[in-house]
């Protein structure tokens, strides 16, 4: 018997007790939304799993199941394995924030993959650790501050850099990895759609702000996302079987100052002389990614016309992009 | 048809006959010849099932709940280290009433590092909410195997089959392999009432707190004390089928008229029941009880069994250190809530795999207790001591 409300349109329904402007709740939706009710969804511990799924006030419209926070991507696999053997071809994916995908949850995340595991692995990635009071993870970008990273009379911040963990999980040979943001809707939807597409492990990193912990004002949340790309601080990449399939590219490239000044986590980068230092890192490793990713090519620059020839007629400029391939 | 198997080979049998559709396992001595029997049988095509090499004990126990909460029976097993890292898992199997069937091959827990048995890998865990049965014989692990799936679906808990490394897994005995009909006779199809589908969404999982908290602990412990009866109603009922049974929660050997009385767990009690009889045709007034089941712990059983026994000596593979005997901590507290005076002798030895030899368990019956003052146990003597004494003893005579 199907049981389900007739009346529901969203996986993730309102109601939930997010922040105003959390960027991962506007990614969570955005997602859901487009893999649909008919799918099974496993939640690592964190802000998405706090927020919605309150004893007896769940804001899931789909079956949900959170176990503990490293191993989310084993459990999917469980997931999977029995509906592989009973012969059912539900969409299983997973969502987890940074913690759950860099640190604690990465080796169930590689041995998922590994194991070839028909499984969409999405990261809301916040650079840090949101839900216990905005801590250091391995995803957060040099020069942060968090709570346990402060700046001090001999510290800056984070002083190392944010894991490449799309290198390490594209590394695994899977077929599909992809990064996102919630700025720009239809390269997420085109991506989430083709990793819908495909069978076995896939990946997706969505940047998602965090006003609290980014300390940016609630209103900005899109907005910083997209400088995030638009400085070249953030990528938006796709790798297929290992190799650099697609990049979205920049009209120009805006200063790092741009992203950094609206939040608080790199306030006291602007308060002092070894904070400037500081500020010329974070552009060069900006410049760094553009130059990896070819982010600048001209010869390669999508324009409306080439974009609306390509395989994803308009959708904001996205290219698959072959250029990439003849650069390389 | 008796056939002679090792212990683990028994076992991957039963699995295989109780159908899972996915096993999930990291490999650990001496859980190993269980999980590489299962892969060749799904190789095989002999069991049709999802064999999932996972990346570690933590990662294996995770895949095998996810696999029960999307309605699949699945199987896990492990031991010592590997049952350590699947501690976290392990707790919310239980809080999620996910009926996960595994075997804990009992091996001891580093450091220094020892593959050899005792039970400080299960004991350690005895709280996470898991029912825990104890078996002696190779025989025993494959009845209780599949009584284990029946007990976990029934109960919506999930239950580790303790069957002690080597001594059990790694050892040959002569089994009775039940065939696939009876089996099915005993255990109906896998029916979970929470599986994870989309045409009936649920939430699994949620977060809960201060005002909930308590009642879901309470349900877990609820379960588990309506879960005695059923244990006990499945191997009579096993019994009827198979004509075997193995005590349900407790069994007793030479209970009647004996003044000393022996308890433990495990493979142990194999030699402690040659003792008995040896000591019985001799004139002593002893007897032993095997205690099955530990978890739900069987106070009240234990009472009633233990009620006109003038001496009682506790033997175990653990020990919470820096406390002492786990089991006789438990039955002194059970003992007492039932009015009952007499002290418990607690003695741990076969830890790291120290044999326990006949010699070892006769000194035990004959010896009063030889606790120090105020201490509240002992090491059981070393049989290679024991073994020089009794040989010095000859000389001398």
């Amino acid at each position: 018997m199907d049981n389900r409300d007739p009346f529901r349109y969203n996986v993730l329904t309102s109601g939930h007790r997010a922040c105003s402007g959390c960027g991962e709740a506007m990614a969570a939706r955005m997602v859901t939304d487009l893999v649909g009710p008919d799918a099974i969804y496993i939640n690592a511990t964190g802000c998405l799993q706090v927020f919605t799924s309150h004893n007896q006030q769940s804001a899931w419209q789909a079956p949900w199941i959170h176990s503990v926070f490293a191993n989310a991507a084993a459990v999917a696999s469980g997931v999977e394995a029995a509906l592989r053997i009973k012969g059912k071809e539900t969409p299983v994916v997973v969502q987890a924030g940074d913690g759950g995908t860099f640190d604690i949850g990465l080796q169930c995340l590689s041995g998922m993959i590994e194991r070839g595991h028909d499984v969409l692995f999405v990261c809301y990635d916040n650079e840090a650790y949101m839900n216990t009071g905005v801590q250091r993870s391995g995803s957060t970008p040099h020069a942060v501050r968090t709570s346990t990273s402060p700046p001090g009379q001999f510290s800056q911040g984070k002083q190392e850099l944010k894991k490449d963990v799309i290198s390490i999980i594209a590394a695994h040979n899977m077929p599909y990895a992809a990064t996102a943001t919630i700025a720009y809707f239809p390269d997420l939807k085109a991506k989430v759609e083709k990793a819908m597409r495909i069978k076995g492990p896939r990946f997706l990193q969505i940047l998602s702000p965090c006003p609290l912990g980014w300390a940016h004002d609630s209103a900005l949340s899109v907005s910083v996302s997209r400088l995030a790309v638009e400085t070249g601080l953030f990528p938006l990449v796709e790798l297929e079987h290992g190799e650099l399939t697609g990049v979205m590219r920049l009209a120009e490239q805006k200063p790092v100052e741009e992203y950094l000044r609206p939040q608080g986590r790199f306030k006291h980068l602007f308060a002092n002389k070894a904070g400037g230092v500081e500020l010329r890192h974070l552009q060069a490793l900006a410049d760094a990614r553009i130059r990896r990713y070819d982010l600048l090519n001209v010869d390669t620059q999508w324009d409306t016309e080439t974009a609306m020839q390509s395989e994803r007629h308009g959708r904001g400029g996205y290219t698959v992009s072959s250029a990439v391939r003849e650069v390389k | 048809m008796k056939q002679l198997l090792e212990g683990s080979l028994a076992v991957a049998e039963a699995v295989r006959l109780c159908l899972p559709q996915v096993v999930a396992a990291y490999p650990i001595t001496p859980q190993t010849h269980i999980i590489e029997r299962l892969a060749q049988h799904v190789a095989n095509g002999e069991l049709e099932a999802e064999f999932i090499n996972a990346e570690s004990e933590f990662g294996a126990a995770s895949i095998v709940l996810g696999a029960v909460a999307a309605g699949a029976r699945s199987f896990t097993a492990t031991a010592s280290q590997g049952l350590l890292l699947m501690t976290e898992v392990l707790y919310n199997i239980a809080g999620l009433r996910l009926p996960v069937v595994m075997i804990c091959a009992n091996r001891a827990v580093g450091a220094p590092i020892n593959i050899f048995s005792d039970h400080q890998d299960s004991m350690s865990v005895r709280d996470a909410g898991w029912v825990q049965l104890y078996v002696e014989t190779n025989q025993e692990a494959v009845d209780t195997l599949i009584q284990a799936y029946r007990i976990a679906e029934a109960c919506g808990l999930p239950v580790m089959v303790c069957m002690d490394g080597f001594l059990l897994t790694h050892t040959f005995e002569p089994v009775d392999l039940p065939t696939q009909a009876m089996v099915d006779g005993f255990l109906p199809p896998f029916q979970f009432s929470r599986t994870l589908d989309p045409v009936r969404p649920m939430t699994l999982g949620g977060a809960s707190e201060a005002d909930n908290f308590q009642e879901y602990r309470a349900a877990q412990q609820a379960a588990m004390e309506d879960a005695m009866p059923v244990i006990e109603a499945f191997d009579a009922e096993f019994n009827e089928q198979f004509g075997r049974e193995h005590g349900g929660l407790l069994q007793p050997c030479h209970l009647d008229g004996a003044e000393t009385v022996l308890l433990g767990m495990g493979s142990l009690m194999g030699v402690v029941r040659d003792v008995v009889d040896k000591l019985r045709d001799q004139g002593q007034a002893v007897g032993a009880l095997r205690l099955r089941c530990f978890r739900p712990f069987p106070a009240q059983a234990l009472a009633r069994y233990l009620a006109s026994a003038k001496r009682i000596i506790v033997l175990e593979k653990a020990i919470s250190i820096g406390a002492g005997g786990i089991v006789a901590a438990e039955l002194r507290a059970a003992l007492h809530q039932a009015g009952i005076t007499t002290p418990v002798e607690s003695v741990i030895g076969g830890l790291g795999g120290r044999d326990l030899t006949p010699d070892v368990i006769e000194a035990l019956f004959q010896k009063s207790s030889e606790n120090e003052a105020g201490a509240t146990f002992r090491f059981a003597p070393d049989h290679k001591s024991l073994t020089r004494q009794n040989e010095e003893a000859m000389n001398n005579g």
